[in-house]
């Protein structure tokens, strides 16, 4: 997704020269495409992610359209009061890019991962909150949103081989977008996770289990009315991310289901205990948190036994 | 010379503090003079909406009652609105925001001012304007981190095009800063992280205006002055103070102060 990001970000400022690409000393075989060709747009602002949001927010207020960019962790979490009362209380536009959500830095360790970062910029009413689940998704997600004009936060994948099948790209703000729909269970999917969970979806499928996979890339807005629509039919939904459950595409789905009062079950899957002081895979994290496409199997037999 | 009469700022401090019945007073009069030299002569402001204005952030902001006196005097903000002080719905807090005009930025979390003003320094050299930006910060905050991550990206970048007020009273909420977290010397810090450093008397408007016209915005380091002042400044029973961060006056305080802050006109003049 930061590959799509990077490249996407280089046709939208070719086209407008208010945007410019702050990073905190990261994006190295990643960003050099837009350093590279926008050499006075590019500032590498140190390790120092409270700075970066602070001058994004001093250069936006002067009609500029700043993204800074890092991992998850130092984007969203390390500068969050810099975010909260600059871009947010001045409604500027300055874009806050996150990557690697999840365990995707694995071998990194926990202060890599970034599990809450969905919840605390969703918590915040003036921030537009995007998560895609594959590139082309980003990069249609960036077309679309780059020049709104509060701030925006998206979540990006670092990984740019994963594509999710038959998403084909699509993006709208504030709506979902589908891509199985079976009528025994559905599914509803955040971020770089989307691929296990549609894996899971035709695993299940060839075990005679339909599911439908719903995919939340909007969260800020967020896809209320399509989720409502959707959950009415079922009467079990599994929500799947590579998140802590609070705050995130689980918490949503349990807010819809609770404020329009519909009769269906939410099975959260997602990270519910505290940092596993563990060096490993993504794919390892994927296993002990339960939301491997494997994992997701098992859990939705289950859930699905329980309901009968 | 200034235009702007501290007196002026200092009456309007106690006014509406003694109206609306708040604290924060001695760290409004001690800034008072910074304020005045500011708005009174150095800042080129041709309209508070005018994108090409110098910026002014006010990153000590709990002193908002020092730039509201000033944005009055100015004529940018009304008597009514400024009576509207510390009123329910009001625009004019404890802490400014950028939706008044005449303030560029919101503040009221300390160590913040700095890195938007660096941004606001970058913005105005990529857009090739000759417009300053004006930073006021306390001694107190530079105990933040924060602050000095923007200190070396503008010394780095040659911001020179910045301009830092260090209001160096010596002390911060809950105490001295000797005691607190020992931030002396000042100067030397500053001077540490490669900029353009000026130690001037806080209180000397002439000086302030002086020291700022001889500065080079158009290349070389940002510039940091360093204020020494008085906190509590022209009102003797709170002058450095630390009750005087936070409590309101009563009946016979708010008499004597106003007394002794108009004496000093008299004091002042030739």
């Amino acid at each position: 997704m930061r590959g799509a990001f990077a490249k996407t970000l280089v046709e939208l400022a070719a086209q407008d020269d208010r945007i410019m690409l702050l990073t905190g000393d990261l994006g190295f075989m990643a960003l050099e495409i837009f350093a590279d060709r926008f050499p006075k747009r590019f500032v590498n602002m140190g390790v120092a992610e409270q700075n970066m949001i602070g001058v994004a927010t001093g250069l936006a207020e002067a009609g500029f359209i700043p993204f800074a960019y890092s991992i998850v962790t130092f984007a969203s979490l390390r500068p969050y009061e810099f975010i909260r009362n600059g871009p947010i209380l001045h409604h500027l536009p300055v874009r806050v890019v996150g990557v690697g959500g999840g365990m995707e830095y694995g071998h990194a360790g926990p202060t890599h991962h970034g599990l809450e970062d969905v919840s605390v910029m969703r918590t915040q009413p003036g921030m537009t909150v995007i998560a895609p689940a594959d590139g082309a998704q980003t990069a249609n997600a960036l077309r679309e949103t780059w020049h709104l004009p509060g701030p925006v936060y998206y979540r990006l994948g670092k990984n740019d081989k994963v594509v999710v099948p038959d998403l084909d790209g699509r993006f709208e703000l504030g709506r979902l977008q589908t891509v199985r729909d079976g009528g025994d269970l559905l599914l509803v999917a955040m971020g770089g996770i989307t691929h296990e969970v549609v894996t899971a979806a035709d695993t299940l499928a060839q075990q005679g289990i339909q599911c439908t996979v719903a995919i939340v890339a909007s969260f800020n807005p967020a896809p209320i009315d399509d989720l409502a629509m959707l959950l009415a039919r079922f009467p079990l939904v599994l929500t799947v991310e590579a998140h802590y459950v609070s705050g995130g595409v689980g918490s949503l789905v349990a807010e819809v289901v609770a404020e329009r009062g519909i009769g269906c079950r939410v099975v959260r899957c997602g990270v519910t205990t505290p940092p596993l002081a563990a060096s490993g895979s993504q794919h390892y994290f994927q296993h002990q948190y339960g939301i491997s496409a494997a994992a997701l199997v098992e859990t939705a037999r289950r859930e699905l036994v329980k309901a009968q | 010379m200034s235009t702007i009469h501290s007196t002026a700022i200092r009456q309007i401090i106690l006014e509406q503090s003694k109206r609306a019945n708040v604290g924060h007073i001695g760290s409004c009069l001690c800034v008072a003079d910074l304020i005045a030299a500011l708005y009174g002569g150095i800042l080129n402001i041709p309209s508070p909406r005018d994108p090409d204005r110098d910026r002014m952030i006010l990153s000590k902001g709990h002193a908002a009652l020092a730039l509201y006196a000033a944005l009055h005097l100015k004529g940018w903000i009304t008597t009514e609105q400024l009576n509207t002080f510390y009123t329910d719905g009001s625009l004019l807090g404890v802490h400014p925001e950028h939706v008044l005009p005449g303030v560029d930025f919101s503040t009221g979390s300390l160590g913040q001012g700095l890195s938007f003003g660096a941004g606001a320094a970058l913005a105005a050299r990529l857009q090739h304007s000759s417009r300053r930006v004006f930073v006021l910060v306390s001694d107190g905050e530079c105990n933040e981190g924060a602050l000095w991550e923007a200190v070396m990206f503008a010394a780095h970048h040659q911001l020179s095009n910045l301009i830092v007020l260090v209001d160096l009273n010596h002390q911060q909420a809950f105490g001295y800063t000797d005691d607190v977290l020992k931030m002396s010397p000042m100067a030397q810090r500053w001077r540490a992280f490669g900029w353009d450093v000026h130690e001037v008397d806080g209180h000397d408007i002439a000086a302030l205006e002086q020291t700022v016209a001889s500065l080079d915005t158009t290349s070389g380091p940002p510039h940091v002055l360093v204020a020494s002042t008085t906190f509590g400044k022209g009102v003797s029973y709170m002058e450095r103070q630390i009750k005087w961060h936070y409590m309101p006056m009563n009946d016979a305080e708010y008499a004597q102060a106003q007394q002794e802050v108009a004496a000093s006109i008299i004091e002042v003049a030739p």
